[in-house]
């Protein structure tokens, strides 16, 4: 009985002996893990950034608009109907038992001013809520309080872009500025979130009191008016069950019969993420096959190596039965070298893969992620392959006839 | 004490359709220490025999007896066994491994045996010094003579310390002045180190080197003597 570590020693010195043969039989192997990684790498970044995009928007969340209004047979689209208010966020808050967060959001475009600056940005109102809702932290004061929404209080809590634009580097917290000329203190900056799927930036924005833009920044048609209540369900679970105690709450409240069309609409965002997350997923397991067919070829590349290598080495299988290698030493040693060429090709290949995904990178501007897992199914799959590939040739090793093998030239 | 002991030993191809008998029922025994020579010109079942004494083929029928061992009813990792622990193959082509040291050429017997690499060196080596080539371990075949690899050969045989050598035509390929030298050493395992040695060759000159001869002929033995030695003979 042989060792498993001098039948390994015996292999390596066989492969490298015929450095030539085996570097085409690794080569194969190289290019499909190689392939395998980067293909992954390329999908998996793909769905990281959707991942990224869906986790800054904030999960779980239901917008509600305004329904369309009709106008002399002209209808205006959706969001032009004035049906929401300050009010129906705070019953959702309240009476939706699937709901955990509220955030109602009164918006607009506002020029903004400190000192000899100036900005024109998007200016919220809205309440505590945005920020579970949205996700959003401050990095450094507080954000809208309660107490704030109901006093009305004149305090701002801005962006990084705002932040920047208006004091440089300077610290913005206690500073008044004035928001379409009326004074606000700022009380708090955001944490930066960056850009958002379609590329808008997320950083340029205020947030203000709810009732303070309804009384001081945007001119409202009813005093309460909000533009859209963005709403965060208890889990992904209660997504669908937020959604109907909205509707049913709503309808309710706006009093609208049963034959009545309703005059909000409500839309679940992270709906559309996950189906374009699911397609990015599809996609990687299609590369992934797509490459893994190439480590195939790979396969059969070694298989072919060995059958060869078997063949030219009959004597020297007939010799070692001759001194009393047992059929299954050689059958272990053909599986070994078998084993250790793509072994050494799974390891090359991992470090092909991962340069070609930093290449992707770094010449397309592709985002790519290699994982752990990827490696590791790379790595595992490669020896499978060897030892799959590589058992025929050794089976008919073993049953060689060692009188025959003695007698070949 | 019989090391070999072979009743009606039998061996029958089938090539194609067509069956030759190859051994029509031998018998004969071989004694430990004894240095035997099987001679018979080709086509006469001396290689059959060779193969079923090596154990790298069973009879078709009949009994072989090696160490008290019937190795016709052992599988082919049984017989594998046996070559290893009880055989030491000398052939006509040498049959060493290109890619390996002399050493190790001598090791690769213990690699199949179990033997701890520590112990393999140390028995290897002295192997080679036994065959006189020790300052030749670290040569590759191809750095070595006919003689010299044949010696290696030898200690490859002798390394696992079986109690039958089998020596296929070993002068075959060497010239007359290095067969005398393998020989020789084979001569002085059997009497120094009280080797038996099965010897099959069809040169007279080598023959005579031995104790007995059995001659092969048509698949059964023609006769069985006792060499007469006498001076002058090398």
């Amino acid at each position: 009985m042989m060792g498993l570590l001098e039948t390994a020693k015996i292999s390596l010195r066989s492969l490298w002996a015929n450095k030539m043969r085996s570097g085409l039989a690794i080569l194969g192997v190289i290019i499909g893990v190689g392939a395998v990684i980067a293909m992954i790498a390329v999908g998996r970044g793909a769905s990281l950034q959707i991942e990224s995009h869906i986790s800054s928007m904030g999960s779980n969340i239901l917008i509600i608009v305004p329904g369309t209004t009709t106008s002399g047979g002209v209808r205006m689209g959706a969001g032009t109907q004035q049906s929401l208010s300050l009010d129906d966020a705070i019953a959702i808050e309240k009476e939706c038992s699937a709901v955990s967060h509220v955030s109602p959001e009164l918006s607009g475009v506002a020029q903004v001013v400190y000192g000899n600056r100036n900005w024109s940005t998007g200016v919220i109102g809205t309440t505590e809520g945005m920020m579970d809702v949205h996700n959003w932290s401050v990095s450094s004061g507080r954000f809208l309080t309660d107490q704030d929404v109901r006093s009305s209080t004149k305090v701002a809590v801005i962006g990084q872009t705002v932040a920047y634009e208006l004091f440089g580097n300077a610290n913005p917290v206690g500073e008044i500025i004035r928001i379409k000329k009326v004074p606000f203190q700022v009380v708090g900056v955001l944490a930066p979130k960056g850009q958002s799927a379609f590329g808008s930036d997320q950083d340029d924005v205020i947030f203000v009191p709810v009732t303070t833009a309804q009384k001081r920044l945007f001119g409202t048609p009813f005093p309460r008016m909000v533009r859209r209540i963005s709403v965060k369900a208890r889990d992904a679970e209660s997504i669908y069950l937020a959604q109907e105690q909205i509707t049913a709450l709503l309808r309710q409240r706006h009093r609208i019969g049963p034959n009545q069309d309703d005059d909000f609409t409500v839309r679940n965002l992270t709906q559309a993420m996950e189906a374009a997350q699911q397609s990015t997923q599809a996609m990687t397991l299609l590369l992934g096959a797509i490459a893994s067919v190439s480590l195939l070829v790979g396969g059969i590349g070694i298989m072919n190596i060995m059958l060869v290598s078997v063949t030219e080495r009959t004597r020297e299988i007939g010799i070692r039965m001759a001194v009393g290698a047992r059929p299954r030493d050689i059958r272990l040693q053909f599986l070994i070298e078998a084993f250790l060429l793509s072994v050494i090709g799974g390891i090359a290949g991992i470090a092909l893969g991962t340069l070609l995904s930093q290449m992707l990178v770094l010449l397309f501007n592709w985002s790519t992620s290699i994982s752990p897992s990827s490696i590791l199914l790379a790595f595992g799959f490669s020896g499978f392959v060897g030892v799959f590939f590589g058992f025929y040739p050794a089976y008919k090793a073993s049953l060689m006839d060692p009188i025959e093998a003695l007698r070949y030239e | 004490m019989a090391l070999i002991d072979a009743e009606g030993v039998r061996k029958v191809y089938r090539m194609d359709g067509v069956t030759v008998e190859a051994l029509k029922g031998v018998s004969f025994g071989i004694n430990k220490g004894e240095f035997v020579a099987i001679m018979g010109p080709s086509g006469s079942g001396k290689s059959t025999l060779m193969h079923i004494l090596g154990c790298l083929d069973v009879p078709t029928s009949g009994r072989y007896l090696l160490d008290g061992v019937d190795v016709g009813s052992l599988s082919r990792d049984g017989l594998a066994g046996i070559r290893n622990r009880k055989i030491g193959f000398v052939f006509q082509g040498f049959n060493l491994l290109q890619r390996m040291s002399a050493l190790e050429n001598v090791e690769l017997p213990m690699l199949y045996g179990g033997v701890p690499s520590k112990e393999r060196a140390e028995k290897a080596l002295a192997a080679l010094k036994t065959v006189g080539l020790e300052e030749r371990k670290d040569h590759r075949p191809n750095q070595l003579s006919g003689g010299q690899q044949q010696r290696v050969a030898i200690a490859r045989a002798l390394v696992n310390d079986p109690p039958l050598i089998l020596a296929d035509e070993p002068t075959g390929n060497l010239d007359t002045k290095t067969s005398v030298e393998v020989m020789e050493l084979l001569v002085s395992l059997n009497e120094e180190h009280d080797k038996t040695i099965v010897l099959v060759t069809h040169e007279p000159d080598i023959a005579s080197f031995s104790k007995r001869i059995i001659r092969v002929l048509d698949g059964s033995i023609s006769s069985d003597e006792a060499v007469i030695k006498h001076d002058g003979i090398a």
